[in-house]
């Protein structure tokens, strides 16, 4: 059984390495999050996976961890430029906006 | 013994649904397409697999814990799916590509 959950997971392993190519191509930064997003599901199943194979239950505990910060790095990302605004903001209450060069003085 | 056998056909299944969700991150055609192979081939994958553990876990904590993991990923995927694909429809696709 053991050698199976190593085969499994070696599988999975490989399933990363072909996300890769998306990390690499992927024309939008969208795609590239969604690689990511696939190395967290895969990872998860990794470690649940290599806890059977060691014997080491403490690599569910691992697994959890993973799986509360997989939420992180994509709210991360999607808030790297700020949320949108609501369509009714006013110009100079707008974030992320170019400056005009008078609106300083 | 037949604990044994189900434990294996599951995590088949499984890894089938992973190989099939990196398939479509592959090769379809935009951000809308992928996200919704991935998202959801490798939600039912990762439930499988974790279906498969369950019938060699210790005890309902541990099956429990299992069970734990597969909703919080399940959480964690359909949020983030649902943020990429509005940061994606509202700021377009090459925006941080510059």
């Amino acid at each position: 059984m053991s050698a199976f959950y190593l085969g499994a997971a070696l599988f999975l392993l490989a399933t990363i390495l072909l996300g890769l190519i998306r990390v690499l191509r992927g024309p939008g930064s969208g795609d590239r999050m969604l690689a990511a997003q696939l190395f967290g599901t895969t990872g998860v199943t990794i470690l649940l996976l290599l806890s059977l194979t060691l014997e080491t239950p403490a690599l569910v505990d691992v697994a959890l961890v993973f799986a509360l910060l997989a939420v992180v790095a994509a709210v991360a990302f999607v808030r790297q430029h700020g949320l949108p605004e609501p369509s009714g903001t006013p110009i100079h209450q707008r974030h992320g906006q170019k400056k005009e060069p008078d609106d300083d003085r | 013994m037949i604990a044994n056998t189900l434990t294996v056909i599951l995590i088949l299944a499984g890894l089938v649904f992973f190989a099939a969700g990196t398939a479509g991150l592959l090769r379809f055609p935009d951000v809308y397409s992928r996200l919704h192979a991935l998202t959801k081939a490798d939600n039912v994958g990762l439930g499988l697999v974790i279906l498969g553990l369950m019938l060699q876990a210790g005890g309902p904590a541990d099956i429990l814990k299992l069970f734990l993991i597969w909703v919080l990923v399940l959480a964690a995927g359909t949020t983030a799916a649902h943020m990429v694909a509005q940061r994606t429809w509202t700021h377009g696709e090459f925006e941080s590509d510059r």
